[in-house]
């Protein structure tokens, strides 16, 4: 075939300063066409649709579309010439309907024509098949529902190629099919979508055509039909690379080491945020905590560190009773919590200070006197940044100028040369590529077999099926059930993630 | 097509130089203001550095002035260093004067050696729990510490007027609001002509330098400031630092009230600061907060002082040109952040 494709990018580069994020990239989509757009972090993706949604302009380079050069200056070109993106992170505001959202910024005149824009929001609804409640507000929302509005506001403005970046990252396996679905029939209707992702299993499930970027550049594209998750990797990281997570077989300890019994939060409003929590955690085992986002994660991670003031309960560590300490205290103990926000920064790490000062978070106040001992903390910075394999320029270097898999080492790297007995871990491998989150699954690995207990917070269940000795299933602030992940399937831990007990037999 | 972009990186170097440019953008922008309401810049310029420099009686009144600026900023800058907006520096000033005067007035047979220590606890002890009260609140109650030390400012001003018209009024000055001169045993002796304030400003930086930079309170200082929540995580006790340093914030504010008090108004008045709790704010914000650059702005913002009252008296020109020049400045400076922080980009038009 021949014929010109829809949407062309054709030499593209693009430089920050002395980085160059890509680099003579080409891609192209056609109509009814779902392209996934593959590559570990750093190597130019977001870069590269950021520039097809006018949000960047390519120092050289062109877009064509239909054959036509296009040029834009602005996101509101990129809207005019049909192209649309769903971001990571959702762009809506909470306190609107969803109706609102989507016609939100629209040209037009002084006043409001509700009725057209529903009836315009009906059709597409029914084109795409497509479920929303336009008059509920979004924080009244599930995480899947939020994407939905925002493929529908893309929808609305007229997009005809439509961008999702990481879309899946935090929707639960049954969210994730109902997006597929809609993205399926989105592709029937004619629509191109260009769908970035790390998971490649569903790359293999919903693209037709891959191309994968590595450092910047276009390493090729591929037809999904006749490639394999193994080449699409070696295409990624430019070599052979083992995909398996290993689960080390360890002896726990015969005692557990953390006791959490009838554990309740209720915030000021009354809304229970944990609720009879109850589990046992042992040593030199990774317990797996399996949930949708804000089903209390945070609150377990923060109240068993002492940030969080419980209502009721307890929580015992290797006998003692840690609620009402302080977190200084626990952290004596041999307590370690990282937890890694959305914006990886978070609580864990000062962003505006340098890797030596964001090591020393933990450590500065072991040794006595007036003063913060830098000379030693610089060494103590050096010897992880080498231990880890962090690349920085140097140990001075600021943290939010790392790249995100780097950050997560630092945080990590420094809970564990702190030799914990306990390490709560959420979100370790958050926006993380395949090479750096292994290396964070073999850091956990290395301490489980030291004996230390591992509460470990995940978001991704094939990761969490492989790593964990059991799976506990956190809803709403209760455990559902802890489930081994050998014998349960990723339905059925979604199903308990939803909310719903499957039909069991005692 | 010109858009704006957030810069991914800027060296120190590059931010320095645009900021020493926003400077010279000042001069140049006041001296077309100064030419359009009729004054040669020049000679403006001119004469705000002689009236500041040029004689070491006037070079003493610019020290004199850049003294409290320089403590005064000591101060707030611990305070914004935690991203406390301590806005009070002037109100802590005044009672720390206060607290020194009560010492001068309770003691007044004390020797000048056992003496001025005292004045200098009691003015330590007064600004800093003035500056306590909008810390508790803030704590207790999250009330905005911007709002609450800017109001204490004309509480503790009405506080120093009540007492000068009212019980401390001196009997013996015929009529007149006066509080009593404090006795020569409570007044700052000089060195090298100046009083003796300076070198004590000067230890303050260095000591306040060496607190911020290389002390345990200061990392945890700064911690707090960029996240209560990562400070809270890494089991620091966020109520003991922000009472400590929020002590030492207003304790050397006060400490700037005690020696104008002592060294140059050798008593208590309303009119001790003149504003110089707020020029603080502005000083402290251009350097930064950086304890060595604090001097350097202090100075030259007493040389504008100093500076703008020759300017009345030997031009006959107000000395509010001065006014003008500091506001100017301040606006171009603070407007260089922005240049710091975005670049323009200038975008190819579509169809060329």
């Amino acid at each position: 075939m021949t014929a010109i494709p829809y949407i062309e990018l054709r030499n593209i580069t693009k430089t920050f300063g002395t980085v160059k994020a890509n680099r003579d990239v080409c891609l192209d989509v056609n109509r009814g066409e779902i392209l996934a757009l593959l590559g570990e972090n750093g190597s130019g993706k977001s870069t590269l649709v950021n520039m097809l949604s006018g949000i960047y302009a390519p120092d050289s380079g062109s877009i064509f579309i239909d054959g036509k050069e296009q040029i834009f200056t602005s996101p509101k070109d990129a809207i005019n010439a049909h192209i649309g993106m769903v971001h990571q992170h959702f762009k809506l505001i909470p306190v609107m309907t969803a109706e609102e959202n989507i016609s939100v910024g629209e040209k037009g005149g002084l006043f409001i024509d509700k009725k057209s824009i529903a009836e315009k929001i009906y059709q597409i609804e029914r084109r795409f098949a497509l479920v929303t409640n336009p008059d509920k507000k979004v924080y009244n929302m599930s995480v899947g529902e939020k994407q939905t509005v925002e493929i529908l506001k893309v929808l609305y403005r007229g997009a005809h190629l439509l961008i999702l970046d990481e879309p899946t990252a935090v929707l639960t396996p049954q969210e994730t099919s109902q997006l597929f679905l809609i993205l399926r029939k989105m592709k029937e209707e004619g629509c191109a979508i260009i769908i970035i992702t790390h998971k490649l299993n569903e790359v293999m499930d919903i693209s037709d055509r891959v191309t994968v970027l590595r450092r910047g550049m276009s390493v090729g594209t591929v037809r999904t039909s006749m490639t394999s998750p193994r080449e699409l990797t070696e295409m990624m990281v430019g070599g052979p690379i083992s995909l398996e997570i290993k689960r080390e077989r360890t002896s726990r300890s015969g005692e557990p080491m953390l006791r959490v019994k009838d554990l309740s939060i209720t915030d000021d409003e009354k809304v229970s945020l944990l609720d009879n929590v109850r589990f046992d955690l042992f040593g030199g085992e990774i317990l797996g905590v399996a949930g949708i986002a804000g089903s209390g994660q945070k609150e377990l991670c923060e109240t068993i560190a002492g940030l969080m003031k419980a209502d009721a309960g307890s929580i015992t560590f290797l006998g003692e009773e840690l609620l009402g300490l302080s977190p200084r205290t626990i952290i004596k103990k041999g307590i370690s919590m990282s937890f890694i926000p959305e914006d990886r920064l978070g609580m864990g790490l000062v962003a505006g200070m340098d890797i030596t000062d964001n090591i020393l978070l933990k450590s500065y106040n072991l040794k006595k006197g007036l003063f913060v001992d830098r000379v030693e903390g610089a060494l103590h910075a050096e010897r992880i940044v080498a231990g880890y394999d962090i690349s920085t320029p140097s140990v001075s270097h600021i943290v939010k100028k790392l790249s995100g898999g780097n950050i997560q080492k630092v945080l990590l790297g420094r809970e564990i040369e702190m030799s914990p007995r306990l390490l709560i871990t959420a979100y370790p491998v958050r926006g993380l590529d395949i090479g750096a989150s292994c290396t964070i699954y073999d850091m956990l690995n290395e301490q489980k077999k030291k004996g230390v207990a591992i509460l470990f917070i995940g978001e991704d269940l094939d990761v969490l099926r492989e790593l964990s000795d059991r799976i506990m299933v956190i809803h709403n602030g209760k455990i559902m059930d802890i489930v081994n992940p050998e014998t349960t399937s990723k339905e059925d831990i979604g199903l308990l993630m939803m909310g719903h007990a499957p039909e069991k037999s005692e | 097509m010109i858009r704006i972009v957030s810069r991914a990186e800027t060296s120190p170097l590059r931010g320095n130089i645009l900021r020493i440019g926003a400077v010279f953008c000042a001069f140049a922008a006041s001296a077309v203001i100064m030419l359009f309401i009729g004054y040669n810049p020049i000679e403006v310029f001119g004469k705000i550095i002689e009236g500041s420099l040029k004689s070491a009686y006037r070079f003493q009144e610019t020290v004199n002035k850049a003294i409290p600026l320089v403590v005064l900023s000591l101060g707030i800058a611990i305070a914004f260093k935690m991203k406390f907006w301590n806005i009070g520096a002037e109100g802590q000033f005044y009672l720390g004067a206060f607290g020194a005067s009560l010492a001068a007035f309770s003691f007044p047979s004390l020797p000048a050696i056992l003496l001025l220590p005292l004045m200098f606890v009691s003015a330590f002890f007064f600004g800093g729990m003035w500056a306590l009260v909008p810390a508790l609140l803030k704590a207790r109650f999250s009330a905005s510490e911007t709002l609450v030390t800017l109001m204490l400012n004309y509480i503790a001003l009405k506080w120093i007027s009540y007492l000068q018209y009212g019980p401390w009024k001196d009997p013996a000055a015929k009529g007149f609001p006066k509080i009593a001169p404090f006795g020569k045993n409570a007044i700052l002796p000089d060195l090298f002509g100046i009083h003796i304030g300076w070198l004590i400003a000067l230890i303050l930086v260095v000591l306040m330098y060496i607190l911020m930079k290389k002390t345990k309170l200061g990392y945890e200082i700064d911690v707090l400031g960029e996240s209560e929540a990562t400070a809270r995580y890494a089991g620091m006790s966020v109520t003991r630092i922000t009472v400590v340093a929020i002590l030492i914030s207003g304790g050397l504010c006060g400490i700037a009230g005690m020696m104008q008090a002592s060294a140059i108004e050798h008593s208590l008045s309303d009119q001790l600061s003149g504003g110089l709790g707020f020029t603080a704010v502005i000083t402290t914000w251009l350097a930064r907060l950086s304890p060595p650059v604090i001097v350097i702005a202090s100075f030259l913002f007493s040389m504008l002082l100093q500076g703008g009252n020759f300017l009345q008296s030997a031009l006959k020109i107000p000395s509010s040109v001065a006014g003008i020049l500091q506001g100017i400045i301040i606006f171009f400076v603070l407007g260089s952040e922005f240049f710091v922080r975005y670049r323009f980009v200038y975008s190819r038009e579509a169809g060329k």
